[in-house]
């Protein structure tokens, strides 16, 4: 069995309708593992029926075989990272951190060690006795982190936790969290909707939309191969073409036939390929090949990105850097059978 | 700069209209005349020494400041889980609540403690001290639930929800976590509370009897038949009591901390 095992949960706040609707996570020990989603898809509120800070209406949550859904929060040993830090105002650094320590009623020279030791691999043994409103955003993250963490967890879990920090912040801190989520061996659940930050820490991707995991899987399958076309979107694909099945390998749609290399077991209703992946060439191409007529030309920094009126509708089309097209310029396109993709 | 020199001049009229009554009160109390006179024509203490020897006055005192003490903390000890259930908790009616903790704030004391004396000492016939207890608590304890109420809008409860995922039950992680950050609201609402139920005419003028009266009711009637200074002096040991008291606050907390 799983390590951590969410087994049908439904969650409502109102008692009318579901937020969460029948949802369904395991998790493996020591992986951590992202929820990923647009605002509101119910991220924050799987993650407190976790935490023990909501009630799930029907459902179980399983932690080491062991039934929590009923356990209190305080008895629980979650350690957990809010949006906000959350530390203890009237606490200093070392007092936030030692706070859990304290509750478990743990030996004053154990705790002072412990502290000191967390402290220390997370960077803030200066900071000890500064208070959380002298610290700046990312050390607070930290000290957060290390409060979590000191308790030495079940499971971590992290709500968002780095999006108060700038860019460059929060690369290096996702690398930090990645880094010791690894060399304390913690099964953590990481909520997001930054995907980047998300392909970029996770073992293991959830995808949510509206209450429910659209797909589960690595953070490579995800990015490759979405399976719904909710996923396909939130990651970034454009330019959905209806289709039909023609043959095993052969999809038609407006009386042209597209080869796929990659076709899943499931129907599917749709071909869809990012706009970085379509090539412009010079002369029509046979095989997967569009034209079309540059509707709108936007600057990206690298190149350009066309959107062009094709029989297909209007398709996005990053160009390279070589060639530049002016609006209403023809072009001809290839769908490189290995990109495209079948949802 | 112009406009600014009229604004400060009406504030200067302002503060001089309400600093000039109590510059008087103060000079009064050490004038030597039997009755009120102002400017005085000789210093003494005596008025002071009236004051403090007179057993009325005394017992009037002891009576406001116990009723004061008494039910301040108890609209404490009521008010404040009172106020975290409202902030913390989406209740139905929690609109309702709030203007109904708010409007003994708006009723004119006359009529509260009319519908007091109605209700203490008609219908459940208390005695004397007990119902002027409870009068005092039902008048202070809006002011506890609104000032603390307000000091906990300010607190994110997810600083309480670490707690209680660092082993903290929700019981001790109100004690450790919540109270602690919000104590600046708690001492105001202390401070706010006392000083009502101190100063309090209206509520006490219906709810006293033979030989419970508080100070400010013993003030009314002695001034009704007495125009020496020793009102005068009583006046300035409370204002002398009331700017000690500010001071230590001050000195502590910090007076920004009673503005928050
Ligand atoms: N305390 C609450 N009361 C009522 N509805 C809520 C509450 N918290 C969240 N919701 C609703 O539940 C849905 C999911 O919210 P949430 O789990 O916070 O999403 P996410 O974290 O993915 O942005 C949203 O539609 C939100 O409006
Ligand atoms: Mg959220």
């Amino acid at each position: 069995m799983s390590y951590v095992d969410l087994n049908e949960i439904t969650v409502s706040y109102d008692g009318k309708h579901n937020i969460l609707e029948g949802l369904n996570l395991k998790i493996e020990k020591g992986e951590l593992v992202s929820l990923l989603g647009p605002s509101g898809c119910g991220k924050t509120t799987t993650l407190r029926v976790v935490a023990g800070y909501i009630q799930p209406r029907s459902g179980d949550l399983m932690v080491n075989d062991q039934n929590y859904t009923k356990i209190p929060v305080h008895k629980r040993n979650f350690g957990i990272v809010f949006q906000s830090y959350a530390l203890f105002p009237h606490l200093t650094v070392g007092e936030n951190v030692a706070f859990g320590l304290k509750m478990k009623k743990e030996d004053k020279k154990v705790i002072e060690k412990k502290v000191d030791n967390m402290l220390e691999t997370c960077g803030l043994s200066e900071y000890k006795n500064r208070y959380p409103k002298q610290l700046s955003g990312g050390q607070r993250q930290r000290v957060a982190l290390a409060r979590a963490l000191v308790i030495e967890p079940n499971l971590l879990l992290l709500d968002e936790p780095l999006s108060n920090l700038d860019a460059k912040l929060r690369i290096q801190m996702r690398v930090e969290i990645k880094r010791l989520q690894k060399k304390l061996g913690i099964t953590t659940i990481f909520v997001t909707h930054d995907q980047e930050e998300c392909f970029s820490i996770s073992d293991r991707v959830a995808v949510m939309n509206n209450g429910i995991i659209e797909q589960y899987d690595t953070p490579e399958n995800i990015y490759a191969k979405p399976k719904t076309e909710f996923v396909a979107r939130f990651i970034g694909f454009e330019n959905f073409i209806d289709v039909e099945r023609k043959e095993d390998h052969l999809f038609g749609s407006q009386g042209v036939s597209f080869r796929v290399d990659d076709v899943p077991e499931y129907d599917v209703k749709k071909m869809t390929i990012r706009p970085d992946d379509i090539e412009i060439v010079k002369t029509p191409v046979p095989e997967n090949g569009i034209s079309g007529q540059v509707a709108v030309r936007t600057f990206l920094g690298k190149s350009y990105q066309y959107e062009v009126q094709s029989d297909f509708g209007s398709l996005i089309v990053n160009g390279s850097d070589s060639d530049v097209y002016e609006t209403g310029d023809q072009i001809h396109m290839v769908l490189p059978s290995h990109k495209i993709v079948l949802v | 700069m112009r406009r600014y020199k009229g604004l400060t001049i009406f504030s200067v009229i302002v503060f001089s209209f309400l600093i000039i009554p109590l510059v008087i009160i103060v000079v009064t109390a050490f004038g030597t005349e039997k009755t009120i006179a102002f400017p005085i024509k000789g210093f003494t203490f005596s008025w002071f020494q009236v004051a403090l020897s007179s057993k009325s006055f005394k017992n009037a005192f002891f009576l406001s400041f116990k009723v004061a003490m008494i039910a301040t903390l108890m609209a404490l000890l009521i008010g404040i889980p009172a106020a975290y259930a409202l902030s913390r908790y989406s209740l139905k009616g929690k609109k309702l609540l709030k203007s109904f903790f708010l409007s003994p704030t708006i009723v004119p004391g006359i009529v509260v403690g009319y519908s007091l004396f109605l209700f203490i000492v008609i219908k459940l016939k208390m005695p004397v001290f007990e119902g002027l207890l409870l009068g005092h608590f039902l008048v202070v304890l809006p002011y506890v639930i609104r000032v603390v109420g307000g000091a906990l809008e300010q607190f994110d409860f997810s600083i309480e929800e670490v707690a209680w995922s660092l082993g903290c039950n929700k019981w001790l992680a109100f004690f450790k976590i919540v109270l602690p950050n919000i104590s600046s609201g708690i001492i105001s609402s202390f401070l706010l509370a006392f000083i009502n139920s101190f100063n309090n005419i209206p509520v006490s003028m219906f709810l006293t009897g033979p030989g419970i009266v508080t100070l400010p009711n013993t003030l009314m009637s002695y001034v009704e038949y007495n125009y020496d200074p020793t009102v005068s002096a009583i006046s300035v040991m409370l204002m002398l009591a009331t700017i000690i008291i500010m001071f230590i606050v001050e000195k502590t907390l910090g007076i920004s901390a009673l503005a928050k």
